[in-house]
């Protein structure tokens, strides 16, 4: 294992309704490695999403620090907070939230314009496997196809970390096995920290570590000996 | 209440500040419909109780001196209800005060009785005693002006004779609601009035007696007027008739029918554009809603909602934001137009207001209103009705974008993604960025049409004011003078020059169109008062024939080369064939020259003149003045840096406050359009924005996104209101030529520079209204849901 890229120190996540105070975590203690491929698991409500935010600099901690590396995230401004999205992380969402006004090539050149290193996104589409796909709209590409699009202009960039949220969620078994195989070979290619979050227990064979949620704490860390591949789950 | 009725309100709130965008546009038409409609109504029912009321008389006709007994031949005249014979004549008159000297019209009362014809109304104070000479009433404004009230005491010179006359009331007349005097071109109360005073106190003052010089007429209903104006024509000829006319001709009237008229084109032209407007914005917002509602319609329909009950509740909206705008209106027009008309009866000298509000004005501008917003709710109501249950209850599939010609443009120029999101908008919805642009430009268009008279007004000024009336002081001689008056007004303290001219009352016939004009005989080379044509040169009068302003070659029919009919209507009448020999375009009047050798020829007369333009020393102005008071002969004085001045006040006036209220407008209209836009684009793109701020994006570079589309409309929109505004303002150019004058068509770059700023201000702040949105969008929401 490598260092920690990311920290939490307690965290704990308040949503005060006024009436009801609903705790989404409730003092969280969490390493996430450099390099690692972790799958985060757990029922609706459990705080897998809610811990994905902080760390993604989405949302904020009641209580309790979150760090990226030596980065305070619970102590950053809004402005700091989009900085640290910018430069250090990708997303990856269940919906793909694709630009449908913009093509495939221009969905991932709008994040590799404003980024410092990026690769061409040509590079980063022909790496999910798209290179024939480039020049089509959003509403001209399956679903998969889609999310396929989202993971290249989330790596594009070449982010430390990528945080993906039910990136399957809404995909077919076949369709989805392929965009595992595109999370798992940027993973083993460039090295990419990558956390999942699942629903989907079958998942969990590609990942190094899973970690699994219970009602806002981590009730269980299981490291697998061996991994399966992408095409070898079935859901 | 209905479950959807309690959907209404809610969404009513909801839509709260789009709706009062909408409403105030709308608000905007149904206020001017108001306002113009029932102003006109008050004060065309006001003018025609105050004419009814006070006998106003529908003839007009002066003679040099008529003798009494004519009265009983014209009254012969069949047709003709009422005459009533009068002396009017013009003074000089010296006031307390007042450096200058003023002027009056006298107007004489009967020795007995009250006049039988445009009947004064007093004021205050009580009418003159027949028995004292010395007795006058003024009309109020002048009293006012100078502080008279009854008691006060000025001085006249009435025909070389300085005498020192009474005020015993103030009045108002039906002949003089609007009042201007002679060779002035605004009201000027201070130092222009009229005097009623004793038959006999005039008629021996200016050798009149047992004679008139003023005739004017009542009609039976169904009389002939232009036969009657024939008859009295050939009656007066022998006396020195200059021509009769009807109440057309009538300054008073002319001034306020050209005002009423204004009014009610007003009312007829300006509020379309703003139901227009918001016919548009409710369908805008509408298309939205319903798109954004296409599930629960859906559900409404599945669980068995008719058609025609989901078209209703949508209708329903738009009649809602229809109402709220419709009553805005109503209550700001309903104030305003009071206020207006209370305003507009000081400013005309009626004496009293017969305020009218109609319940059908109300009615009328709340069906225009409403019936907008139902118009512009219309196509997005039809598209629920083809929505099956089945497929409204799915998500829409995404929309289709195509690659274009811009998009080619856009990879040429190394085009940013955000840069082609908003071309991509653009092209893919044109008629909906067409016509929020044509709304931007039609603000623009807005004010450059109101603003520009400005500038018009300006060039007037100058053409009139500073290039062909050059003199300080214009006097009126009370009778024509040979040439050597000239010299002994040169003589006069401070006068530097003076030039003499002469305008003879005639009537010019070109075939069955004929026109009664004051021909002005010219000196050549006269340098102080000079005829201009539109590029202010300088015209050269031919020796013979004569020049006609196009105002009145056109009302002829005239042509140069053309040989027209010239009757002199005073002195030795005759008629004359004059040839034309120029046609010049002018801003004021109907005017016609020659010159004066030429005209006195014709005449078989020595030239004469009975006006003197005058420069002189300022320093010496009040030497001039105490003078022309005491002149026997001097019947008139114009200061012409006063007319200057008080124009350039009015028009400074009215500029500021015409120019804040059409700002106004025209900032709402934009509001209206760009925040609705602002708002139906965010909605559209919220989740997308979103995702470009999780990706990393900034809050400006997101909202550069949501404004640059709009930016990029109103930076091409305002060229577009630049040629829209021009050739409005050539429109009204066009409809605002009169016999009293034509503006002339001219916009500056400032006119167009300010309508430019104001609209792209007012289109980024309501843009950055919205933006504040765009701070708050909920990014985590986005992570989780599908639109």
């Amino acid at each position: 294992m490598g260092n920690p890229v990311f920290h939490t120190d307690s965290i704990t996540k308040i949503y005060d309704t006024g009436e009801v105070k609903v705790f989404a975590l409730r003092g969280v203690d969490l390493d996430i490695y450099a390099g690692e491929m972790t799958v985060l698991l757990g029922p609706s409500g459990s705080g897998k999403s809610t811990l994905l935010n902080i760390l993604g600099g989405l949302d904020s901690a009641t209580e309790g620090a979150a760090y990226f590396k030596d980065m305070n995230l619970t102590a950053m401004t809004e402005r700091q907070l989009t900085a640290y999205r910018r430069d250090h992380v990708g997303f990856v969402f269940q919906f793909y939230n694709l630009v449908p006004s913009l093509t495939a090539r221009e969905n991932v050149a709008l994040v590799t314009e404003v980024s410092s290193n990026p690769m061409r996104p040509e590079e980063a589409l022909a790496m999910v496997g798209l290179e024939e796909r480039i020049n089509h709209f959003p509403a001209e590409l399956s679903g998969g196809e889609q999310q396929r699009v989202a993971i290249a202009r989330a790596i594009a960039k070449r982010p430390e970390v990528l945080l993906c949220d039910e990136p399957t969620g809404a995909l077919d078994s076949k369709t989805g096995v392929r965009v595992l195989e595109s999370l798992a070979q940027i993973n083993n290619e460039l090295g990419t920290s990558t956390v999942v979050i699942t629903h989907n227990a079958a998942i969990q064979n590609m990942a190094h570590r899973v970690i699994f949620f219970a009602d806002g704490q981590i009730s269980e860390v299981k490291v697998n000996e061996s991994r399966l591949l992408p095409h070898q789950i079935e859901w | 209440m209905q479950v959807l009725d309690k959907k209404l309100m809610r969404d009513f709130g909801r839509l709260w500040a789009q709706s009062l965008a909408i409403a105030l546009v709308l608000a905007c038409g149904v206020m001017i419909l108001v306002i113009a409609i029932s102003v006109e109504r008050s004060l065309s029912e006001t003018q025609s109780t105050f004419y009814e009321r006070n006998r106003f008389a529908d003839i007009f006709a002066s003679a040099t001196r008529a003798p009494n007994d004519l009265k009983r031949e014209i009254e012969r005249i069949s047709g003709v209800s009422i005459v009533e014979t009068r002396i009017t004549q013009f003074a000089i008159l010296d006031l307390e005060g007042l450096d200058e000297p003023a002027v009056a019209r006298l107007v004489s009362l009967p020795p007995m009785g009250e006049p039988l014809l445009n009947i004064p109304n007093l004021v205050s104070g009580r009418m003159p005693d027949p028995q004292f000479s010395n007795e006058v009433v003024v009309n109020e404004s002048f009293a006012i002006a100078n502080g008279f009230t009854a008691g006060d005491r000025f001085y006249a010179t009435l025909n070389g004779q300085k005498r020192l006359l009474s005020i015993t009331g103030t009045v108002l007349s039906p002949e003089f609601i609007y009042l201007i005097g002679p060779g002035a071109m605004m009201p000027d109360d201070r130092r222009f009035g009229v005097v009623w005073m004793g038959y006999d106190a005039l008629a021996s003052a200016f050798d009149l007696g047992g004679a008139f010089n003023d005739v004017s007429l009542r009609l039976t209903r169904d009389a002939n007027s232009q036969m009657i104006i024939d008859e009295l024509e050939k009656l007066l000829a022998p006396y020195g008739g200059t021509g009769p006319y009807d109440r057309s001709m009538q300054t008073s009237h002319m001034f306020l029918d050209s005002e009423l008229a204004q009014l009610k084109a007003m009312g007829q032209s300006v509020p379309p554009l703003f139901f227009v407007i918001t016919a548009f914005l409710v369908n805008m917002v509408l298309g939205r809603l319903i798109t954004l509602e296409r599930e629960q319609i859906g559900l409404f329909k599945a669980v068995g909602y008719s058609n025609a009950a989901i078209s209703w509740h949508y209708v329903k909206l738009a009649i809602a934001i229809g109402l709220f705008g419709v009553i805005i209106g109503w209550v700001a027009g309903a104030s305003a137009s009071y206020w207006l008309a209370g305003y507009y009866t000081v400013y005309f000298h009626f004496p009293y207001l017969i305020y009218i509000t109609s319940p059908n004005i109300y009615a009328i501008s709340a069906m225009a209103g409403i019936g907008a917003a139902v118009i512009g709710a219309t196509r997005s109501v039809l598209k629920t009705t083809r929505l099956s249950p089945a497929v409204a209850m799915a998500p829409p599939a995404p929309t289709r974008f195509k690659q274009n010609i811009f998009d080619k443009i856009g990879h040429m120029i190394g085009a940013r993604q955000p840069f082609m999101m908003i071309i991509r908008s653009i092209t893919r919805w044109p008629i909906r960025a067409s016509l929020t642009a044509i709304g931007i430009a039609l603000s623009v268009a807005t004010m450059i049409a109101t603003l520009f008279m400005f500038d018009s007004m300006d060039i007037m000024m100058d053409s009139a004011f500073f290039q062909a009336n050059r003199q300080q002081v214009t006097l009126s001689l009370a009778q024509p003078k040979s040439h050597a008056v000239l010299a002994d007004v040169e003589n006069l303290p401070g006068v530097l020059r003076a030039e003499g001219m002469q305008t003879v009352a005639a009537r010019l016939t070109n075939g069955h169109l004929s026109r009664v004009i004051g021909v002005e005989g010219r000196i050549p080379g006269m340098d102080l008062s000079r005829v201009l044509d539109a590029s202010n040169d300088s015209v050269v009068l031919p020796e013979k024939g004569i020049i006609l302003s196009e105002r009145l070659a056109k009302r002829l029919d005239a042509q140069v080369g053309n040989i027209l009919d010239l009757e002199v209507l005073q002195g030795q009448r005759g008629h004359f064939d004059v040839p034309v020999t120029g046609v010049i375009e002018q801003y004021f009047g109907t005017g016609a020259y020659m010159d004066l050798e030429y005209l006195s020829a014709l005449l078989q007369q020595q030239p004469m003149v009975n006006s003197v333009n005058i420069s002189i020393d300022e320093n010496a102005l009040g030497g001039l003045y105490e003078q022309v008071k005491a002149a026997p002969n001097i019947g008139g004085i114009v200061r012409w840096d006063q007319i200057r001045q008080g124009f350039t006040d009015t028009i400074a006036e009215s500029a500021s406050i015409t120019t804040t209220v059409y700002a106004f407008i025209a900032s709402l209209i934009v509001v209206g359009v760009v925040y609705n836009s602002a708002r139906i684009l965010l909605s559209e793109r919220a989740r997308e924005l979103a995702s470009l701020r999780i990706l990393g994006f900034t809050q400006g570079e997101v909202s550069f996104i949501l404004m640059g589309e709009l930016l990029f409309l109103t930076v091409v929109a305002i060229p577009i209101g630049f040629v829209i505004g021009y050739f409005l303002a050539y429109a009204i150019v066009e409809s605002f030529s009169s016999d009293l004058f034509s503006l002339p068509f001219y916009i500056s770059r400032g006119t167009y520079a300010f309508a430019g700023i104001v609209t792209f201000t007012a289109s980024m702040a309501s843009a950055l209204l919205v933006r504040g949105r765009v701070n708050r969008l909920d990014l985590v929401s986005v992570m989780k849901t599908r639109e």
